[in-house]
């Protein structure tokens, strides 16, 4: 994979990881999900019927492979390109999807149910949220970890760096998981950052794991590995998933104007889809008939998305005052009566 | 009765909220040993630990960021901003998340922690050391602001404002820290409510609003400023500005009652 990876986690033993056959399986279905779902998201706002975008086709196994890792009493804190892990997570992709239909802030579905935090666009903010979650779990002596999610621009925020130290400083059981993308919007990662990003765990002393995040498999031990640390001894992890994105930015971003088409062609010969079926097929583990159920499901799975998104309404006016504070206060109480007449 | 300073009546809002519920917290940049550099949590972490009470590395958007992780894990984090000039870093998690999440997340979780700043000039202080920001955060939806302007009111306000479901912007007028006041904290009885001014002194004939009684008191009185001009003077402290919700309105003013 070249010199971007030398270090990198990759192509571990199936045995060593302590899945089983379902498990392997369970994988692939779900990346294959994810690919399908986000195509669609990318038509329907083609078509108008969402805001905005941003597409994470060449991320799956990174997304996949690391929710998948976890346990369901882990929290997830997502920033704007997760779809993948909300799909692990069983988030309702139209609730999801509120948010780039430009119909809800953060999205409708219930955080809190899904251990899967609101879509979170600043970039790296969301990174303080699961420390503090994971240093308000560690006082009440739960047994859980969270985890960040966030690409290599995001590396460059100072609440990046400031939720590293808290988190090494408070013993805090985070795992911070970069998705180096190679792109911050046109910048590429060259561009944004000189040390190789594992390596900055060393300046807050924890350890740092560069895995090969087109690998699902490398992915979910890389990231089980950090949990375990996280959980049993207090200990962050920083990983850096090595992937591509294969799509732009988002909707609203020509990639053409700043990326080689070479270089695309040469992450799309690793597409992790692709290369994870080979690996399935090679161990034995699903034939045929697997990948025609998986892709049936797919289809059925996109349909309904596009349905639905298509079906939600805007959200009543009156909502615009329903949760600003847990009880109206009077100035927004005239305010409401001024729109709504009531 | 008893003589009390702002700063011990903040000081007794903070222990008794610690002793009152469990889950609240008090964390900020040498908050701990050293008792904040206004001494407002001092003896606080010898009383309640460091798992309650600690000190946080230095960096505002942390502080503010991992508050907010804290609130949504179920903890009370009372959080200091050690001076009023340092604490724009914590804005944008302020701004866009702590306002937010409430209604963000259609009132499934929120953000029931507050942030005290010291702040304000009128003590001889330096760049940074004297702003007066509250304006950036009273026109934040989502957010409750407050300003306690003597210490009987410091006490019942920042208890009001620790037991409050939604995030509050507390601002300590550093010129009233030393100010004294005779009487017994929490005597009110209730919480305060929180958006309701005070009336200092009533009167008929004009209004006078203040944010904050900042002045001396000396020159503040309002006995020879109403007996100077011959007319009755009402005076106002609005404690929980925010922005007016009608243009013709005078700006950070509730109604008097």
């Amino acid at each position: 994979m070249g010199e971007e990876l030398g270090r990198a986690v990759s192509d571990p033993d199936l045995e060593s990881l302590g899945l089983k056959e379902e498990g392997l399986r369970d994988l692939f279905r779900m990346m294959a999900l994810t690919r399908r779902a986000d195509l669609e998201a990318t038509a329907l706002q083609r078509q108008g019927e969402l805001a905005v975008y941003p597409p994470l086709a060449g991320q799956e196994a990174a997304q996949v492979g690391s929710a998948y890792a976890l346990e369901e009493s882990d929290w997830i804190f997502p920033s704007y390109r997760e779809l993948g892990a909300a799909v692990v997570r069983g988030v309702d992709l139209v609730e999801y999807l509120h948010f780039y239909r430009a119909t809800w802030h953060g999205g409708t579905y219930d955080a809190t149910a899904h251990r899967f935090g609101y879509v979170s666009v600043p970039v790296g903010s969301q990174i303080l949220h699961a420390v503090g979650y994971a240093m308000g779990a560690k006082l009440d002596g739960a047994s859980l970890c969270t985890l960040a999610y966030f690409g290599d621009g995001a590396t460059s925020e100072g609440d990046f760096h400031e939720g590293c130290n808290f988190a090494a400083v408070f013993h805090a059981p985070v795992i911070f998981f970069c998705q180096n993308n190679q792109w911050a919007i046109s910048v590429p990662v060259s561009a944004q950052t000189v040390a190789p990003i594992w390596r900055k765990a060393d300046a807050y002393g924890f350890p740092g794991v560069q895995v090969d995040g087109n690998d699902v498999l490398a992915v979910y031990q890389a990231t089980r590995e950090a949990a375990a640390r996280a959980r049993d001894e207090g200990i962050p992890t920083l990983i850096e998933a090595v992937t591509y994105r294969m799509g732009p930015h988002s909707t609203a971003d020509d990639a053409s104007r700043y990326r080689p088409a070479s270089e695309l062609e040469t992450w799309k010969a690793r597409d992790p889809i692709d290369r994870y079926r080979e690996r399935l097929v090679r161990a034995g583990v699903a034939d045929d008939g697997f990948f025609a159920e998986v892709e049936q499901e797919a289809g059925a799975f996109a349909a309904r998305l596009r349905a639905g998104v298509i079906a939600s309404e805007p959200r009543p006016v009156e909502e615009m005052f329903a949760w600003v504070f847990a009880e109206l206060p009077e100035h927004l109480r005239r305010q409401r009566q001024e729109v709504l007449g009531d | 009765m008893t003589e009390v300073t702002m700063v011990k009546a903040l000081n007794e809002a903070l222990r008794d909220s610690l002793r009152d519920d469990a889950r609240t917290l008090v964390l900020g940049e040498d908050i701990g040993k050293l008792g904040g550099v206004f001494r407002v949590t001092d003896g606080l972490q010898e009383a309640f630990g460091t798992d309650r009470v600690f000190d946080t590395p230095l960096a505002e958007a942390a502080i503010a960021g991992v508050s907010l992780g804290l609130a949504l894990a179920g903890w009370h984090p009372v959080a200091e901003m050690q001076f009023d000039g340092f604490s724009y870093p914590a804005l944008d998690q302020v701004i866009s998340h702590i306002a937010k999440y409430r209604y963000r997340s259609r009132g499934r979780q929120s953000a029931p922690l507050v942030i005290r700043i010291p702040f304000a000039g009128g003590v001889g202080a330096a760049e940074h050391h004297s702003e007066s920001p509250e304006a950036y955060y009273a026109h934040t939806a989502g957010l409750k602001v407050v300003v306690p302007s003597t210490p009987l009111d410091a006490y019942d306000l920042l208890r009001a404002s620790i037991a409050d479901p939604d995030p509050v912007i507390f601002f300590e007028p550093k010129s009233r820290y030393w100010s004294k006041e005779h009487g017994d904290l929490g005597a009110n009885g209730d919480p305060l409510p929180i958006g309701k001014a005070r009336v200092a002194r009533r009167g008929t004939d004009w209004l006078r609003v203040r944010s904050r009684l900042l002045r001396r008191p000396r020159r503040t009185a309002p006995r020879s400023r109403s007996s100077t001009s011959g007319r009755s003077c009402r005076w106002t402290s609005t404690r929980s500005p925010r922005r007016s919700a009608r243009p013709d309105g005078p700006s950070s003013c509730t109604k008097p009652r």
